[in-house]
C-alpha cells in the first residue's frame, strides 16, 4: 500500500474540558487547563446564523475555526471533510418527537439542519467557500475515516484541506441507546507535505487500534464520544513524536506517524 | 499544477427505484416514458402527494445473520445488490483483487432513519422498543455498515452524506483512492428509502407537489419524494480493457449561497462543471447529453435551466428524469448516473417526462420527448442541501478520440 505525507498546518479542538488545543497540551503536562466552557464561541458565524445554528454546528465551527486561524491558509477556497458518527443527535430526537405526534408541525428550520452536511453548509456560507466540501460518517471509525478521506483528498488534488470531526451528546431515548455522553470536536487542517513542521505518515492497516498511554481523563472521553477517537492523534501533535493505529473502519485501520521536520 | 482525473471502467452497474427492479426495468420505463409514481401511500399521518415507492421492500429478507440490521433501507439495499448480476461481479473483484483492495462508499441521506421514526411512535417507557433497540439501524453508517459485511469488504469503507448530492460525489472519492493507489477497485452507490422526516421535512419547506412533479414545466409546484438503491464496480481502464463505458471525471463545488435553496446564479454549479472540463481536459461542446439535477422545485429548475443555457451549445440535449422516478435524494446521484449509462450504452436521450407546458426558461436544449440519437459524452449533474454540487461525466469505450 502506498503511504500518504500529509502536513498539520492546524489544529482545533473543543469540548467543555478542553476549550482548545492548548488546554489538551496543558493536562498532558500535568498542568490544569484552562477554564470550562458550557458553549462555543463560533465567531466565524454571523449574528445571524449562530442564533440559528445547533450546537452541533457551533462545535463544528468553532474547531474549523481554530484550525484555520492556526495555519496560514485562507478558508475562502479551502476543501473541506465534515465527519461525525452520529450527527445532530438533538436534532434528530426533536424530528422523530414531532414526527411521531403531529408530522405536520415540523419546523423547516429544524429540518434543514438535520441533514449531515449542516456543519458543512453553515461553514461554507459563514467562510464564503465555493470549494468542495463532503460530510462523511463511519460509525465509531468515523474520525479515522475521515482523516484518510481529507489526507486522499489533499494528496490527490494537491490542496490543503480542514477535517472536522465531531459528535455532541446524545439525547431521548436515541440518546439513550446510543451512549455518547458528552460533547467533543476536533479539526485538522492538512496540506501535501513539504519538508518543514509536523508532517504525518498515514498508511492503512489490518493492525487494531493502538495508541501510547493517554492520562485517564482522556480514555474516559475516548469511551463517551466516538470523535474522541482523535485523541491518540491530538497527543501525539501535542508532544511532538509517536505514532498510533486509529480505526478507518470496522475492518481496516490506519496507522499514523508523526515525523517532525526541522 | 492542473490536476487531472483517472478515467475508469464502469465494470458493473446496476439500479433499482419505482420504474423497476434492475437495469431491463428501467429501460423499459424510460422508452415507453412510464412514470413510477403513484398517490402516498406510504405515510402513517395522510400527506396528500405522490410517491416514487419501490414495489417488494416489504417482502424482502434479509440473510438471518443481518438480523440486527433489518429495516426498510437495507431491504432496499439488498434488493438492489441483487440485481442485474451485481454480487457475483464483485465477488470476480474481490478475488481478483483482495477484500482489502477494494474500498465501498456509498452516499445516503437519511440511512435507516424510518426505523428511528418507527421507534419513536411505539416508544416503551421513554425508551426505543426492544425488537428496534439495536445501535446497527439507528446511526446514518448503518447503510455502508450493513453492506460492507454482506460483500466482506475489508478496504476503505465511508458514507458521504451531502443530501441529493451524497451518491454522486461517492465516484469522486472513489476515483481519487484509486488514483493514488490505495485500493484497486470501488464498489460505489446509494440507497435512500421513504420515510416521514424527508415526507415531512420537505413539506415543511413547501416543496413537497401534490401532484406528480413536473421538472420545468411552466406551473410545477414541487418535488415528488421517490426512494431507490443503485451500485456501480469501478475499475482501472487496463484491468477492465473491454469495459463498454467509462468514467471520465467528477466535478464538485459549494454554493456558500444558503442551507435549502440553490444559489439563483449557478456560480456553485458552474464550478463543479469547470471542475470537471479542467480535470478531464473536456469541453462543454463534446456533451452530448446531460441528465439534470430537474427537481421540479422553482427555484433549482430556474438555475439549472439558465446554466445549461449559459454553458452548452444546443447540440447538447438535457432532460430530468425525476418525473419518473421521483426525487430519490441520496440515491438521485447513482440512480442517474445509471440512467446516463443506460442513455450512452442504446444511443437514447431520455425524455424530460411529466410535463405539460415548457418553463418559457427552457432553451432548445431541453429534450422533451425521447430521441434515438448516438451518445458518446454525457453528464449527470446533482445538486444538494447546503450547496453540496456534484457533476459526472461519463463516455462510451468507443468513443472518437
Amino acid at each position: 500500500m502506498n503511504a500518504l505525507h500529509v502536513q498539520v498546518e492546524g489544529i482545533g479542538l473543543w469540548s467543555p474540558q478542553l476549550i482548545d488545543f492548548d488546554a489538551l497540551r496543558r493536562l498532558l503536562a500535568g498542568e490544569t487547563p484552562a477554564a470550562s466552557a458550557v458553549r462555543p464561541h463560533a465567531l466565524t458565524l454571523s449574528p445571524n446564523e449562530r442564533r440559528r445554528a445547533t450546537e452541533s454546528v457551533l462545535i463544528a465551527v468553532e474547531v474549523a475555526s481554530q484550525a484555520a486561524a492556526m495555519s496560514r491558509c485562507g478558508t475562502g477556497n479551502l476543501a473541506c471533510v465534515f465527519a461525525s458518527a452520529y450527527g445532530d443527535q438533538a436534532t434528530t430526537d426533536y424530528m422523530c418527537r414531532v414526527l411521531a405526534r403531529a408530522p405536520v408541525e415540523l419546523s423547516p428550520t429544524r429540518f434543514h439542519n438535520s441533514v449531515h452536511n449542516a456543519s458543512a453548509g453553515y461553514w461554507t456560507i459563514a467562510t464564503n467557500c465555493r470549494a468542495p466540501s463532503s460530510a462523511i460518517c463511519a460509525g465509531s471509525a468515523s474520525f479515522g475515516a475521515g482523516l484518510l478521506e481529507a489526507a486522499v483528498l489533499a494528496c490527490a488534488d494537491n490542496r490543503p484541506v480542514l477535517l472536522v470531526c465531531s459528535d455532541t451528546t446524545g439525547v431521548g431515548p436515541l440518546g439513550e441507546l446510543i451512549g455518547c455522553t458528552q460533547v467533543f470536536g476536533c479539526a485538522l487542517l492538512l496540506s501535501p507535505a513539504t519538508n518543514a513542521g509536523m508532517r504525518l505518515r498515514l498508511a492503512t492497516t489490518m493492525s487494531s487500534p493502538r495508541h501510547p498511554p493517554l492520562p485517564a481523563e482522556c480514555l474516559a472521553w475516548m469511551q463517551n464520544n466516538p470523535s474522541a477517537a482523535s485523541l491518540p492523534l491530538l497527543a501525539m501533535l501535542a508532544k511532538g513524536h509517536g505514532d498510533c493505529v486509529l480505526a478507518a473502519s470496522e475492518q481496516l485501520g490506519l496507522h499514523v506517524q508523526l515525523e517532525m521536520q526541522a | 499544477m492542473r490536476v487531472t482525473t483517472l478515467p475508469l471502467a464502469v465494470s458493473a452497474y446496476t439500479a433499482t427505484s419505482a420504474l423497476g427492479h434492475g437495469l431491463d426495468a428501467h429501460l423499459s420505463a424510460l422508452y415507453e416514458q412510464r412514470s413510477g409514481l403513484s398517490m402516498n401511500d406510504f405515510s402513517s399521518t395522510p400527506l396528500s402527494c405522490w410517491i416514487g415507492r419501490v414495489k417488494g421492500v416489504e417482502d424482502t429478507v434479509l440473510p438471518v445473520i443481518y438480523a440486527q440490521q433489518d429495516c426498510r433501507n437495507n431491504r432496499l439495499a439488498w434488493l438492489g445488490l441483487n440485481q442485474d448480476n451485481f454480487l457475483p461481479q464483485v465477488h470476480t473483484a474481490r478475488e481478483r483483487y483482495g477484500a482489502t483492495r477494494l474500498a465501498l462508499l456509498l452516499g445516503t441521506s437519511t440511512a435507516s432513519i424510518g426505523a428511528t421514526e418507527e421507534g419513536y411512535r411505539r416508544l416503551e417507557d421513554e425508551r426505543l422498543p426492544a425488537d428496534l433497540h439495536h445501535t446497527s439501524i439507528h446511526t446514518p453508517h448503518s447503510l455502508t455498515a450493513f453492506v460492507a459485511a454482506a460483500l466482506n469488504i475489508k478496504g476503505p469503507c465511508l458514507t458521504i452524506s451531502t443530501a441529493c448530492s451524497s451518491s454522486a460525489k461517492v465516484f469522486a472519492s472513489a476515483e481519487r483512492l484509486i488514483r493514488l493507489g490505495l485500493v484497486d477497485a470501488a464498489i460505489v452507490g446509494g440507497v435512500d428509502s421513504l420515510c416521514e422526516s424527508t415526507l415531512f421535512g420537505f413539506n415543511a419547506l413547501e416543496l413537497v407537489s401534490p401532484e406528480p412533479c413536473r421538472p420545468f414545466d411552466a406551473t410545477r409546484c414541487g418535488i415528488s419524494i421517490g426512494e431507490a438503491a443503485g451500485f456501480a464496480l469501478l475499475e482501472r481502464i487496463a484491468s477492465q480493457p473491454d469495459a463498454p463505458l467509462h468514467l471520465l471525471g467528477c466535478g464538485e463545488s459549494s454554493d456558500a449561497h444558503h442551507m435549502s435553496t440553490p444559489d439563483p446564479s449557478g456560480a456553485g454549479a458552474e464550478l463543479a462543471l469547470r471542475d470537471i472540463f479542467d480535470r478531464a481536459g473536456l469541453d462543454a461542446a463534446q456533451m452530448d447529453y446531460i441528465n439534470l439535477h430537474g427537481t421540479a422545485s422553482q427555484k433549482n429548475d430556474a438555475m439549472e435551466a439558465r446554466l445549461v443555457a449559459r454553458m452548452f451549445p444546443n447540440t447538447t440535449r438535457v432532460s430530468s428524469t425525476k418525473g419518473l422516478t421521483g426525487h430519490t435524494l441520496g440515491a438521485a446521484g447513482i440512480v442517474e448516473a445509471i440512467i446516463t449509462l443506460l442513455a450512452l450504452r442504446d444511443g437514447f436521450v431520455p425524455g424530460n417526462a411529466g410535463v405539460g407546458e415548457p418553463d418559457p426558461a427552457c432553451s432548445s436544449h431541453f429534450a422533451w420527448h425521447n430521441e434515438t440519437r448516438p451518445l458518446q459524452m454525457a453528464l449527470s449533474h446533482s445538486f444538494g442541501f447546503g450547496g453540496s454540487n456534484a457533476c459526472l461525466a461519463f463516455a462510451r469505450a468507443d468513443r472518437d478520440a
